[in-house]
């Protein structure tokens, strides 16, 4: 991309508008900041961003209905900021359409990983992408082929359901209902979840103790890792 | 003998003994060489005995001895094969150590072994000296050990209030139970401080300091009581595994026990008081045992409340007193003596007159022949003071009428005559008197005395009229019919005697146990109850429907007596009963209705005792006039009220208890709060800033490593501080019941696995290895909470454990359990802390040693882990040095596996 990326800030702590102004720059990102809900969907309607940073805390509106509102007007990925252990919060964000999300305290690394994934989701969801790799693994959405390292990896149908799913969102954090709807059309428990991606771990991961594919969102839901 | 059934079943060695005993064969013997101090001579002791040993051409070799310099111990080590020590190098020190696999390569018969409570050098097979002892006593060696007896953990505490110095190094008690022999190596205190002087114990200049500090002649005293005291509990333990292996009646001159036989006279309550006196110069257990004999059943109302006075007055003293039926006084005396190992008998001089005693015999010379090597003391009775009268009334025991009775010893007299006039043909006149006799006995056995007699008259009367000549007068004219008459009457008069006899002991006995029941059921109910109006109530409605009443409870608080409890429900007293009432307490006798003070209240009040004191007063009354009590129910009464008393003052000390520990608590947690705050909060602070000014200020100044290094700094401080902040909000969480687990099946591997990907960091230096197998079944739990869970003990693991040592993750399935590990390599915790380590702000080294951290981790474990349903403690690693944090949570019911 020749034109520079831009990001809509939504925060209204001044010292992290700040922060995200200072270090996104120096990353070579456009930075636009907003303190308040209302401000940031005016900014967001009167030009065009890539990808938006929003704090859930905002003191007039609702998170979620930020979400909704941009969501209203287009794809452009969202990056939820949450504090620690508001589980709730993230899902309800994640459900509302947001795409991703930080917990803060939150270090540069994590975000600008966090931010690359999120732009390259959209360019893969643009693209329709039939093949799909990541590290050892490799996806043929058309011809239903899944291979680790070159080799055949047979799945039940609800398995390879399962991942295709992964596939087709990868690097998007879905939620537990979210797959649960998709998969199995909504009436399921968690634990057939826990156990088919416990299987499909076995089958695709190269120690299934420690996951580097289907990573687990605790409390939220999984993540298949885009390669970066 | 009467309980021949029980001592039967006593002699048979007992199956825990013999156990205990067999395990300890095909082991090596532990011998102890105890002392009360440093210095006394247990290692000169302990090589004595080795080259004794030697002499006897025992295969000796000296593990580990340490010789202090003292010369006269060195010159015992000649001749002795010694093991070459095992050099650890730790934290620049060489240290020496025993090489325990030498020695068990060596297999000597007999090894020495100095100083047991010895803490040996990091990353040595085992933590403590002693558990290597146990190892050489597994392979079947000897040991020879030497102990002072401060280092006894269960004396640890007793020692340091004595010494005013706490050891560290401790052994556990049962290290002591399971020696083979102990030796105690006894120096007068005197010869100590002599020998201290000498410069035989420490050098100059540190003796004069140990003389002042913990050589005090009075410690020295204490301790060494303390060592033969100690010495002498073992042995009294295992006399009684031995006596019990092989089935030997006692006693066993092992400790005195002693046992004071009461009677209904009125020196009892002397005697129990005496008793009490020898028991405690003996400090020994003793009893106070009465024997009921169905001559107590006859006893007049004075008597049997003397009885129950001195059974009570010896569980005030804190006796036990023990009520058996038995036949012969003297015989169950005996018999129970012998088979409660009782050393010490004794009882009251006897106040029969001669005849009496060569008629029925003695009980202290049937006793003194019976009691065999059991010391028997009679004592002269206190009887002269006459026991007190009672000072509430009591009501004569009512004789009811009750005129069915009547009508029925009229019946079956009526029966007797009618079956009489039906057999006359075939009887003679004499043999018909048998029908009447029958009759009046079968009244005795269902009716009573009353209405036997009763039918007796009748009968003599029908006997007369019907049968005797001339008939149908009143008159007799054969004298030798006059005879039978008589004849008939005595035996009448006996048989029904003896039937009404039995008949009131069987009611008596069934009452009883009626009695008995609710009692005990009473005080199974006491025993359950938590609070102290829970306990009132309970008592109330007790007393109320055992004996018939209407009862209060008054206890004092701040506005004065206060009713706190009643049945049925009430709580006005009128202006008399007031004052009765707090007559009543301030006296701590009793006072009101049917009492010698203020007799015209309503209600009759007694104070309600405990071993403290009074702790309330007790209201009673009746709708109907008259007196309250008879002797039975105020026997009942006193009882009910005993077992109150009891549970009140279990209660009240349990609040006491309860108070203090939690203003200790508050006041130990407002401390360490201060400290944790200024400390993790602070430090954390000061970096930050530190750096951050200095790279405002001179930022440009500095190169590119140096500059990176600050940032590094700020970096990993403020995630430290984040950390904190993070468990401060868990703990305050935690503490307003904001916790509410969203509970959902969860797969332990990968709940496992974000725990180590988030601990990343954390464990960057250390070596992590997880063992979970692949078939555990999913648990209920809060994904969330958990990971912190698994988080904070990783964080521990990592604190406390050395760099590059392996933390290891393990999970097993037992039973409807299943079973997390976290298992480092540390140095482990202190055992008297192993449960206090889950306490707020808790840390288990302070000052110097002081490992980063908020003291909060482990307790929000505990309060998440006990959240979601499961338990989690902390223990030491059995295999090696380290700790080992250990998770339980329940495997749901019902729940389908995973495949």
């Amino acid at each position: 991309m020749s034109a520079p990326v831009r990001v809509l800030v939504i925060d209204d702590e001044p010292a992290i508008r700040r922060l995200l102004r200072t270090s996104l720059a120096a990353e070579g990102y456009e930075v636009i900041d907003a303190a308040t809900g209302e401000e940031g969907l005016t900014a967001f309607a009167r030009a065009r961003f890539d990808v938006v940073l929003l704090d859930l805390g905002l003191p007039d509106i609702e998170g979620r209905d930020v979400i909704r509102r941009i969501r209203e007007k287009g794809l452009t990925p969202i990056i939820v900021l949450s504090i620690r252990s508001d589980e709730r919060g993230k899902v309800e964000a994640l459900d509302a359409g947001a795409d991703d999300y930080v917990t803060k305290p939150v270090g540069m690394d994590e975000l600008n990983a966090r931010l690359r994934a999120a732009l390259r989701h959209r360019l893969q969801q643009q693209g329709e992408e039939p093949l799909f790799t990541s590290g050892a693994l490799r996806v043929d959405l058309v011809r239903r082929h899944v291979s680790v390292n070159g080799a055949e990896v047979k799945l039940s149908p609800k398995e390879y359901d399962l991942l295709r799913l992964l596939v087709m969102h990868a690097g998007k954090v879905l939620t537990h209902q979210h797959i649960m709807r998709e998969v199995w059309g909504g009436t399921t428990d968690v634990q057939y979840l826990r156990i088919y991606v416990r299987q499909l771990r076995q089958k695709i991961e190269a120690d299934p103790q420690r996951p580097a594919l289907i990573q687990t969102e605790s409390g939220v839901g999984y993540r298949l890792r885009l390669e970066d | 003998m009467a309980n021949t059934e029980t001592s039967e079943r006593d002699q048979r060695p007992s199956p825990d003994a013999l156990l205990r005993q067999a395990t300890s064969e095909g082991k090596g013997r532990l011998k102890i060489f105890l002392g009360a101090a440093p210095g006394v001579g247990k290692t000169f002791k302990m090589l004595s005995a080795a080259q004794a040993a030697r002499g006897e051409g025992i295969d000796v070799v000296v593990g580990i001895v340490e010789t202090h310099g003292r010369e006269e111990t060195r010159v015992l080590l000649d001749g002795l094969e010694l093991v070459p020590r095992r050099r650890v190098d730790y934290k620049d020190h060489a240290l020496e150590e025993m090489d325990l696999d030498a020695i068990l390569a060596r297999r000597p018969t007999l090894v020495l072994v100095d100083e047991l409570a010895h803490t040996n050098a990091p990353g040595s097979r085992h933590p403590k000296r002693y558990l290597d002892v146990e190892e050489l006593l597994a392979a079947g060696i000897d040991v020879y050990t030497t102990l002072n007896i401060q280092h006894v953990e269960s004396l640890n505490d007793v020692v340091a209030q004595i010494t005013q110095i706490r050891v560290r190094e401790t052994v556990p008690d049962g290290i002591l139970d399971r020696a083979d022999d102990i030796e105690v190596v006894d120096l007068s205190p005197d010869d100590l401080i002599e020998r201290l002087r000498e410069g035989k114990v420490y050098v100059p200049a540190e003796a004069e300091r140990a003389l002042r500090n913990y050589f005090k002649p009075g410690n020295l005293t204490a301790l060494r009581e303390l060592a033969l005291r100690r010495t002498a509990q073992r042995v009294d333990e295992q006399m009684v595994t031995y006596m019990r292996a092989h089935a030997i009646s006692g006693p066993w001159a092992a400790g005195d026990r002693v046992l004071v036989g009461i009677g209904e006279d009125r020196a009892s309550l002397g005697l129990v008081r005496y008793t009490k006196r020898i028991a405690d110069r003996l400090h020994a257990p003793w009893t106070a045992l009465f024997i009921e004999t169905a001559r107590h059943h006859r006893l007049d109302e004075a008597a049997r409340d003397r009885v129950a006075d001195a059974l009570r007055l010896a569980e005030r003293l804190g006796g036990q007193a023990v009520t058996l039926p038995g036949r012969r006084v003297a015989e169950e005396i005996a018999a129970y003596a012998a088979a409660n190992n009782v050393t010490q008998i004794v009882i009251g001089k006897s106040a029969r007159p001669r005849w009496v005693e060569r008629l029925r015999g003695s009980i202290v010379h049937d006793l003194l022949r019976q009691a065999g090597p059991i010391s028997v003391h009679v004592i002269a009775g206190e009887a002269a003071a006459p026991a007190a009268p009672k000072s509430v009334e009591a009501a004569a025991p009512k004789v009811k009428f009750e005129p069915s009775s009547y009508l029925f010893a009229f019946g079956i007299v009526a029966a007797a005559l009618g079956v009489a006039l039906a057999l006359q043909e075939f009887l003679n006149v004499l043999n018909v008197a048998l029908v009447f006799l029958m009759g009046v006995l079968v009244v005795a056995a269902r009716s009573g005395l009353w209405p036997s007699l009763f039918a007796c008259a009748l009968s003599v009367l029908a006997y007369n009229f019907f049968f005797l000549p001339p008939l149908y007068t009143m008159t007799v004219a054969d004298p030798e019919n006059v005879l039978a008459m008589v004849a008939f009457l005595v035996a009448a008069l006996i048989g029904s005697n003896l039937a009404a006899g039995i008949r009131s002991q069987a009611v008596a006995a069934r009452a009883r146990a009626r009695v008995t029941e609710e009692l005990l059921a009473f005080s199974r109910k006491l025993a359950g109850v938590a609070t102290l109006d829970d306990l009132l109530w309970a008592t109330a409605y007790q007393i109320a429907a055992m004996l018939k009443l209407r009862v209060v409870i008054l206890m004092p608080e701040a506005a004065g007596l206060v009713v706190k409890a009643g049945y049925p429900p009430e709580d006005a007293l009128d202006g008399a009963d007031i004052a009765a009432a707090k007559w009543s307490w301030a006296h701590n006798h009793p006072a009101g209705r049917g009492s010698d003070t203020l007799p015209g209240a309503k209600r009759l009040f007694l104070p309600l005792r405990t071993a403290r004191g009074a702790v309330g007063v007790l209201g009673l009354d009746r709708e109907t006039p008259g007196l309250l009590l008879t002797p039975d129910s105020r026997r009942l009464l006193d009882a009910l009220m005993d077992l109150a008393a009891l549970a009140i003052e279990r209660i009240h000390l349990q609040a006491d208890l309860d108070s203090v520990r939690l203003q200790a608590e508050s006041e130990r947690l407002r401390a360490a709060l201060l400290t944790s705050i200024s400390h993790d909060l602070g430090t954390p602070l000061a970096s930050i800033i530190g750096s951050a000014s200095s790279l405002k200020s001179v930022g440009t100044r500095y190169d590119e490593a140096q500059r990176d290094g600050l940032v590094t700094t700020i970096l990993e401080e403020a995630e430290r501080l984040n950390r904190f902040v993070g468990n401060l909000l868990d703990m305050t969480k935690l503490e307003a019941g904001a916790i509410a687990p969203k509970r959902e099946p969860v797969d332990l591997g990968e709940v496992v696995g974000t725990a180590l990907q988030r601990a990343g960091r954390v464990l960057a230096n250390h070596r992590v290895a997880v063992d979970l197998p692949s078939d555990l079944p999913m648990l209920t739990l809060d994904y969330v909470l958990f990971e912190q869970v698994l988080f904070n003990l990783l964080d521990n693991a990592a604190k406390y454990a050395p760099a590059a040592s392996l933390i290891t993750l393990a999970a097993q399935r037992r039973g409807d359990m299943v079973q997390i590990d976290v298992l480092d390599e540390g140095e482990g915790i202190p055992p008297d802390q192993l449960d206090r380590i889950f306490d707020k702000f808790h840390r288990t080294r302070e000052g110097d040693r002081r490992r980063p951290g908020t003291g909060l981790g482990l307790a929000i474990c505990r309060g998440f882990v006990s959240a979601m349903g499961g338990t989690i403690r902390a223990r030491n690693r059995a295999d090696r040095h380290g700790a080992d944090f250990v998770i339980e949570f329940p495997v749901p019911a019902g729940r389908a596996e995973a495949a």
